[in-house]
């Protein structure tokens, strides 16, 4: 028997079905259309099912759908404004930081997590915020300095 | 070859599918669904060598929501070569690997496949399907494959030798490659120094982190549609249709976008299954790997054994050198054995050598091609020798390689001379590197080591439209895995001389894209590249055309010159006429321009590649960290400098992963106890240092720009440059991978 | 199988009504352990009780006397809570190694309690620093030392029925700092070959007058070891006595081999470990 969920995607208010055991990631995907969160591994290993929940990145393949139930999910296809990109966007573009690009929606919804709790990270603390994603094609160097970028430029913006 | 100016080659533009991959609207293989669309699942062996007695699916069948399961008796085997490049692709065993006919010859490989109407029906039933085996006993190992009395994999194999050898009955040595030059026993004898080592590698898998998914539909006139995420849309319709005895006119394969592949998304896994389930249920079927299945079942790249025998001078001449080398091809022939063979002493001028090269089946998934398919683990071998002659000779690194460096003219170790090649350039840029000239960390050790690769031609086919607007589309049929969009476009803005934002990229289907073969081989920049600029020069003498026809004279007295034709005899009459401007004219002057251009190109010229490493060991607990790396390479002409960048540092980390902790970890059974990225360990982002990629460039002549092929080469000198870092860290010579804590630390309490 | 059902009790007492109607129930606070085991068929809960929605099992409360941590509080709160960074910062040193940012974003202390790997990053540090386990069951509420905790790989003190609550951590003595470290072979991600937690607390003259060391991922379960405890009381942590608490740790480490490290190795490394742990909790405990 399946759930009616009410929840918060992207910022407007959404609605689905799923079945108890049904992951976030596969309702993502298959309830609501959004396949820009991938699936690498179903385990919670690669980051590439990265969305926030309540602000927070989170593996969906380890988050049951039944769980967002009144919570606000934020997934790649909420980052950019409209259509105008996120400096993250930007920054991955100018830097070259995806080759594949299977990986890169994972990427860009973690590092805005971290540019939403520390706008200037060291690189170090950039390549610990983002281990858990895993990136096969471009061994992460143009991810970081992608991520070092947009955090300078958005507090530039800021300033 | 004179040196170019160019105006877009060379230059960082935004790639063009940017936007839609960064806001996760590009569509990979999963992530399309179609109506009243099936989920295939795969049964697979849970045994690694067993006879099939019988397979019962009826338990399976009555699960709700199934409505077909498949096994090897609903697939007819066939005994097809498929031509492919400069060889050809036997698919009798690609058949069998596809759906187990009598043996199941790894643990994981499919048995049956069962399509329902959700994928946990699927599943369910998958479990249900009740199969019959004789248990074998599994061969594990090169060592234990070659044993007097081993159980032998396929009763019908024969070696395939270069040269030829006498067949000698039951054997699991799928294949031998003999190579020789000159008086060995002379050679060593003449050495002053002599270091032999064995070496040893582990199964490891190209880690791609999408994995291999399709969709197939037969529609209601018999036509066959196929989405899937592959390196060779034209293979994956050829294969299936030579595999399922069906006219390949018959099947259109739409590559999705694909996410990785490194040569193990050449192979043909699902999609014939996929077709088959949906002929027979008459509904869209749609297959994804779990990542489990990845690694059990798709092809990972050999384990080897490479013993390597290295004779020099006191000046570091490398007299003689010999070398065996057993690789693991997995459950079928065909491991890269050959190539590692021939790519061992390619760049060194070696006078006198032997190597020969062993092709050897175990019950362990058939490999696939990993970027350079076996030239990392033979690089290894004879980076870690020479490594070892320097030390005790006293010899710079970087000098004792240049002492014996091929240049032009030299012949490579599998015949023919060189043409011009950058390896000697890339040492001295090694040399002059600031990696290099700082020096070492105390309590760090630091290793180099070189790679070659040949690099692929074959062939490629280009459009080219130009629009009435000056615009151009430029369509071919190769996935875009690492940017070549993006240097198709700039390629066409620098023949055309329009921005290249103003060139549209695309890739085609196997219906509306000229013939090409796979994205593999470091290929496409150089080869369907070439094919692209040569329909872009199609294209450019019609608009000489055009403009001859608008000034009313012969098509000589016109002149190309970047963007615009010029006249040759200038007048009022006749201004020079931009690319816009004649296009603004097409239908006037005789309809639309399109540029068309096919290409079967010889090899792509060899790139040579140094990397440098810098390693941090725990002396108490044997882990290490990698604090500096350079990769240096000899790109010939890079297109755009950000990309070639891009697959030097991706090598560059795929080869460390591979030297420090990626292995395939066996059970006595020969079950792959670590199949997931928890405990298959590839570099996370903070293993890893920034990896300066420092590009050479000395052109190839056979390309318009000097292009030569850069994707494969960068994990070639990785291994080596690991394996030596860690010996200069620790005083002692490693000769197994991966160098785990375990086994670093061990090494260290022992002393030797 | 497949668990058909999913609820999320707004209260302690509702969820031991659900778990009491279904036994095969279990407990989902982060997912990052039971959802992984779910897919791989290891677990199949007739109900999924997810209990986020519970205030207790949500909250972090300090007072004078220390703190209680709600068993489901996701690692990264507890990590960025200021008390617990001051107090223990070698239980921060542990949760915060529980798996990726992702995984910290969920993943709780007491799943990680009761998930009864013997490489739980979370569990050393909580039994050095003395902390109880506060269960809820029908018959009322007990509390359990969590040394006591873990009996086994997988299994632990509860009975079926009762539900962790939270853990209390009282407030540490003067001069006592904690400190962990587990061995991996990358840099994050994973699971711990050998870990080893330490609290000690020293005299005003900077002598060890307690120690608790706990070694894991070398045992089936997270283990106290008292001797190598002793090797430092009384001690000023001095290079001998570091040696003999190293000796100690490994002499009390039962491990096994398996594709994360063989017995010899986790023997070894649980000693260097406990040497250079045990120098971090004395470098925090003479800040204090």
């Amino acid at each position: 028997m399946k759930l009616h969920i009410d929840t918060t995607l992207n910022q407007e208010p959404a609605e689905f079905l799923c079945a108890p055991d049904e992951t976030l990631l596969s309702a993502l995907r298959n309830e609501l259309g959004l396949t820009g969160t991938k699936e690498g591994c179903g385990t919670g290993d690669c980051g590439a099912c990265s969305v926030l929940l309540d602000g927070r990145v989170v593996a969906s393949c380890l988050v049951l759908a039944a769980e967002v139930q009144g919570r606000a999910v934020t997934t790649i296809e909420g980052i950019a404004s409209g259509t105008t990109l996120h400096p993250l966007q930007t920054a991955f573009l100018k830097e070259a930081a995806l080759q594949c690009g299977v990986c890169t929606p994972g990427f860009i919804v973690a590092a805005k997590a971290l540019l939403d709790v520390n706008l200037d990270p060291t690189e170090e603390q950039v390549r610990y915020w983002l281990a858990g994603n895993l990136c096969r094609c471009t061994g992460y160097d143009k991810i970081v300095r992608a991520v070092l970028d947009a955090a300078a430029n958005m507090r530039s913006t800021r300033a | 070859m004179s040196e170019q100016i160019f105006t877009t080659v060379g230059t960082r533009p935004i790639r063009h599918d940017g936007v839609d991959k960064v806001t996760g609207r590009a569509n990979y293989g999963a992530d399309l669904s179609l109506p009243g669309m099936l989920y295939g699942v795969v049964v697979r062996s849970p045994h690694a060598h067993a006879r099939i007695r019988s397979i019962d699916t009826s338990a399976a069948l009555a699960v709700p929501g199934v409505k077909a399961i498949i096994t090897g008796q609903d697939v007819p085997l066939v005994d097809v070569k498929l031509g492919m490049g400069e060889g050809a692709m036997d698919l009798k065993d690609m058949s069998d690997n596809l759906l187990a006919r009598t043996k199941a010859l790894y643990h994981g490989h499919a048995v049956a496949a069962v399509a329902a109407t959700s994928l946990a029906a699927a599943r369910a039933a998958a479990k249900l399907v009740c199969v019959d085996y004789e248990l074998l006993e599994p061969v594990l190992s090169v060592d234990r494959a070659l044993e007097p009395g081993a159980p032998i994999l396929h009763d019908d194999l024969v070696t395939q030798a270069r040269p030829p050898i006498e067949a000698t009955g039951p054997t699991n040595i799928a294949g031998r490659l003999e190579l020789q030059r000159g008086d060995l026993a002379a050679g060593f004898a003449a050495a002053d120094i002599v270091v032999e080592r064995v070496f040893r590698t582990p199964t490891s898998h190209q880690g791609y982190i999408e994995p291999h998914a399709c969709v197939a539909r037969v529609n209601e006139d018999g036509r066959i549609n196929i989405w899937t995420s592959t390196q060779g849309p034209f293979l994956v319709r050829d294969a299936t249709a030579a595999m399922l005895g069906l006219d390949a006119a018959n099947i259109k394969v739409t590559p999705s976008e694909i996410g990785g592949g490194f040569g193990g998304k050449i192979p043909v896994y699902l999609e014939p299954l996929a077709v088959v389930l949906a002929r027979q249920t008459q509904r869209p079927v749609k297959m994804v790997m779990t990542r489990d299945e990845v690694f059990r079942a798709s092809g990972p790249t050999s384990a080897t054994k490479i013993r390597v025998k290295l004779g020099a001078k006191k000046d570091g001449s490398i007299v003689a050198a010999s070398a065996s080398l057993y690789y693991e091809a997995g459950a079928y022939r065909g491991s890269p054995s050959g190539a590692g063979a021939m790519c061992m002493f390619a760049p060194y001028n070696i006078p006198n050598f032997h190597i020969d090269a062993y092709d050897v089946v175990v019950n362990k998934p058939k490999v696939a091609a990993y970027r350079a398919p076996g030239s990392p683990m033979a690089a290894l071998a004879i980076e870690s020798a020479i490594d070892e002659i320097a030390t005790t000779l006293g010899l710079d690194p970087v000098e004792i390689r240049l002492t014996n460096a091929v240049t032009e003219g030299n012949l490579a170790p599998y015949g023919p001379p060189y043409g011009p090649i950058g390896f000697r350039a890339v040492l001295e840029r090694v040399k002059a590197s600031d990696h290099w000239q700082t020096p070492v960390a105390p309590g760090v050790g630091r290793g180099l080591a070189c790679g070659f690769w040949f690099n692929a031609g074959m062939s490629s086919s280009a459009t080219v439209m130009l629009g009435s607007d000056g615009s151009a589309a430029v369509i071919t049929g190769n996935p875009d895995i690492g940017g070549t969009r993006a240097a198709q476009a700039m390629m066409v803005a620098e023949e055309l001389g329009i921005p290249v934002e103003r060139v549209r990229p695309s890739v085609a289907d196997t219906d509306t894209a000229g013939f090409t073969e796979i994205t593999a081989g470091s290929r496409v920049c150089y080869a369907t590249g070439m094919a692209v600029i040569e329909a872009s020069r199609d294209v450019r003498e019609q608009l000489r055309g055009r403009a001859a026809k608008i000034w009313g004279v012969t098509v000589d007295e016109t002149r190309w010159e970047h963007g615009r034709v010029v006249p040759v005899t200038p007048s009022d009459a006749r201004t020079p006429l931009t690319v816009p401007e004649i296009a603004a004219k097409l239908a006037k002057t005789g309809g639309p321009i399109i540029g068309r251009a096919s290409v079967n190109p010889p090899m792509a010229g060899p790139s040579f590649a140094a990397h440098i490493c810098d390693i941090q060991v725990d002396r108490e607990t044997g882990v290490s960290k990698v604090v500096r790396y350079t990769a240096v390479q000899d790109a010939g002409k890079a297109v755009h400098p950000s990309y070639v960048e891009g697959q030097m540092q991706g090598g560059a980390s795929q080869g460390i992963g591979w030297a420090l902790n990626e292995e395939y970890i066996y059970s006595a059974a020969g079950v792959m106890e670590n199949a997931g990225f928890l405990d298959y360990r590839m570099p996370v982002a903070s293993d890893l240092p920034m990896i300066d990629a420092l590009i050479v460039e000395v052109p190839h002549p056979g390309h318009p720009y000097g292009v030569r092929g850069v994707g494969e080469v960068p994990i070639v000198p990785p291994l080596g440059a690991v394996a030596n870092a860690m010996s200069h860290a620790t005083g002692l010579r490693f000769t197994e991978l991966p160098l785990s804590p375990p086994r670093v630390l061990a090494r260290l309490q022992q002393g030797t | 199988m497949t668990t058909n059902r999913y609820e999320a009790p707004g209260t302690v007492a509702d969820a031991l009504s659900v778990m009491a109607a279904h036994p095969g129930a279990m407990i989902l606070a982060g997912g990052t352990d039971l959802l992984v085991q779910y897919q791989a068929g290891q677990r199949t809960p007739s109900v999924f009780v997810d209990v986020k929605r519970i205030p207790e099992l949500m909250t972090i409360e300090a007072d004078a006397r220390g703190v209680t941590i709600g068993a489901a509080v996701a690692a990264a709160d507890i990590c960025a809570h200021p008390v617990i960074r001051a107090w223990w910062p070698g239980l921060v040193d542990g949760v915060q190694l529980i798996g990726s940012t992702q995984i910290q974003g969920r993943g709780s202390l007491g799943g990680n309690l009761c998930n009864g790997s013997p490489a739980a990053d979370a569990t050393g540090a909580l039994i050095a620093s003395g902390a109880v386990a506060h269960i809820a069951a029908p018959s009322g509420v007990r509390t359990v030392p969590v040394e006591q905790f873990v009996l086994a790989p997988g299994k632990t003190a509860l009975a079926p029925g009762e539900l962790l609550v939270s853990v209390r951590l009282p407030k540490p003595a003067a001069r006592t700092a904690d400190a962990y470290q587990r061995l991996i072979p990358r840099t994050e991600m994973d699971i711990a070959v050998a870990s080893v937690a330490v609290s000690i607390t020293l005299d005003p003259s900077g002598l060890c007058t307690a120690a608790r060391v706990v070694i894991g991922a070398v045992a089936p379960t997270p283990l106290l070891v008292p001797e190598a405890g002793a090797a430092l009381a009384g001690t000023t942590l001095n290079a001998a006595a570091l040696e003999r608490a190293a000796l100690a740790a490994s002499a009390a480490a039962r491990p096994i081999d398996d594709k994360r490290g063989t017995m010899a190795y986790r023997t070894t490394v649980v000693g260097v470990l406990t040497k250079r742990v045990a120098a971090i909790a004395l470098s925090r405990a003479k800040e204090r």
